[in-house]
């Protein structure tokens, strides 16, 4: 790895998550490349986290200003679709991030069917761990929550309600 | 840092915008376009339309019960549905247009629209590929649940076989596809379920939800020769071929919700036409007028 592209790396590592700020692009497993071209061009590869994630744009655009504020003009950020992102990607420093700032982490994600995907006709209940109060007692509301990679739950012991990341 | 919740933080490259119209890249950025051999760049584009059509056309109608759904949980869930859906549309449209660029509807000289928002805004209702099922109007919560049911295992089917095409960019898609639909069929399922053992009053409109989708379903499964060209190729999924599967799911449904599974006449073609014809019901002109009319007023407009 070159002077260059060490320097852009610890920069690009700095940019957070738009929606998710307590986490850096590296804990979320977004940020998959950085690499210098012949050229000089500094490039970075993301990846999205849903097909809709909203965020990527602003993820982009921060990223090129977090590298020209550093002096990195000749940057170009660049999507790749392939692997598809797992929340297993999340690193140990960001679950421990999330847990700090009351979203539960993930458990473990499914692993990809060869055939058909099995219908699963009754709600998987994983027991999830109060992020605020750590009680075992917590129920799901939704599947889906504030953003595409969240859901919804309420805790029984302290009654207050919190997110966790979907396992994908 | 940068301030995401202060609008004035912008800088001059309209940094921090991503809204319909801004200068920010497609969304298929650095990823390589390049066809693999023998596949038709005016077929792939077409048959990522009909893909993108399908995902486009529910979002917007899974958007419409935004501030209408019964509860606020439910709310958010079919809006996340109809942004996972919309995210897969963008990457298709995104996909047909750089498979086959003359598909792009023309605009006006220094319009920043890029190709998969002029997709999307700029054809008029002939041009759109999805099926009819997906632009009948919402109903109650018994009927957007049972299209959904019926869409999702299609699109899961559809998605899972997809993985293996040999377009990477379709394959990638896909394999990102099946993860979020697998949570939309497995919700749509759920809430079938509740519904069918919920009240009388619940069941009686799953009932008629069920009487008046289930008319769409076989023209999921039509023979579509762009469709079987690509199949052959390895690009496409044949859809008659996801049948089988198709009818195991909805059957391991009905069998838990005591309802029987329909056996109702199939909406009639128009002249052999139909969805993935461009021969729509009238519902998609209502849908699309609503969808297009602000990015047609202003075609050069950045936002």
């Amino acid at each position: 790895m070159t002077g260059a592209v060490a320097r852009a790396r610890a920069v690009a590592a700095t940019v957070t998550d738009p929606e998710m700020p307590m986490l850096t692009l590296v804990d979320l497993g977004v940020l998959r490349d950085v690499h210098q071209q012949d050229d000089g061009t500094i490039v970075v590869t993301i990846t999205p986290t849903y097909s809709g994630c909203p965020a990527m744009a602003t993820m982009r655009d921060d990223l090129k200003h977090a590298l020209a504020s550093a002096g990195m003009d000749r940057v170009d950020v660049r999507m790749s679709l392939a692997p598809a992102w797992s929340s297993d990607w999340i690193t140990a420093d960001g679950r421990r991030k999330l847990e700090a700032h009351g979203i539960a982490p993930p458990h473990a994600a499914p692993t990809a069917s060869a055939g058909a995907v099995p219908l699963i006709l009754v709600p998987h209940r994983p027991v999830v761990q109060c992020p605020q109060c750590d009680c075992l007692e917590t129920e799901q509301l939704s599947a889906f929550g504030s953003t595409a990679c969240k859901t919804l739950h309420r805790c029984r012991g302290c009654g207050e309600p919190f997110e966790r990341i979907k396992e994908i | 840092m940068n301030d995401h919740d202060t609008p004035y933080a912008v800088d001059e490259d309209t940094h921090g915008q991503w809204a319909f119209g801004t200068s920010f890249d497609a969304p298929l950025s650095g990823v390589d376009a390049t066809l693999a051999e023998g596949i038709e760049g005016a077929d792939l584009a077409t048959y990522c339309l009909m893909l993108a059509d399908d995902a486009l056309i529910s979002a917007q109608r899974l958007a419409q019960w935004c501030a209408n759904a019964p509860e606020l949980e439910e709310e958010m869930a079919l809006a996340n549905v109809g942004l996972d859906l919309l995210g897969q549309a963008r990457l298709l449209l995104a996909r047909a247009a750089a498979a086959h660029p003359a598909i792009v509807p023309a605009l006006p000289d220094g319009s920043p629209v890029p190709a998969d928002d002029a997709l999307a805004f700029f054809r008029d209702e002939p041009h759109f590929r999805c099926l009819r099922l997906v632009e009948l109007p919402n109903g109650d919560f018994a009927q957007s649940i049972t299209r959904l049911l019926v869409f999702a295992t299609f699109r899961l089917a559809t998605l899972q076989r997809l993985r293996d095409s040999r377009d990477p960019v379709l394959a990638a898609v896909a394999a990102k596809g099946v993860k979020e639909v697998t949570y939309h069929r497995d919700y749509a399922a759920r809430w079938f379920l509740t519904l069918a053992g919920g009240t009388a009053e619940s069941r009686r409109r799953l009932e008629g939800a069920i009487t008046s989708v289930w008319p769409y379903v076989d023209e999921l499964f039509a023979p579509n020769p762009v469709e079987q060209r690509l199949a052959a190729t390895g690009a496409a999924v044949d859809s008659t071929t996801l049948r089988g599967e198709f009818d195991d799911v909805v059957e391991q449904v009905f069998r838990a919700a005591l309802l029987p599974v329909p056996a109702v006449r199939a909406a009639a073609r128009v002249a052999g036409r139909s969805g993935r014809d461009g021969t729509h019901t009238e519902a998609l002109s209502y849908l699309l007028a609503e969808m297009q009319s602000v990015a047609r007023a202003h075609p050069t407009g950045a936002w």
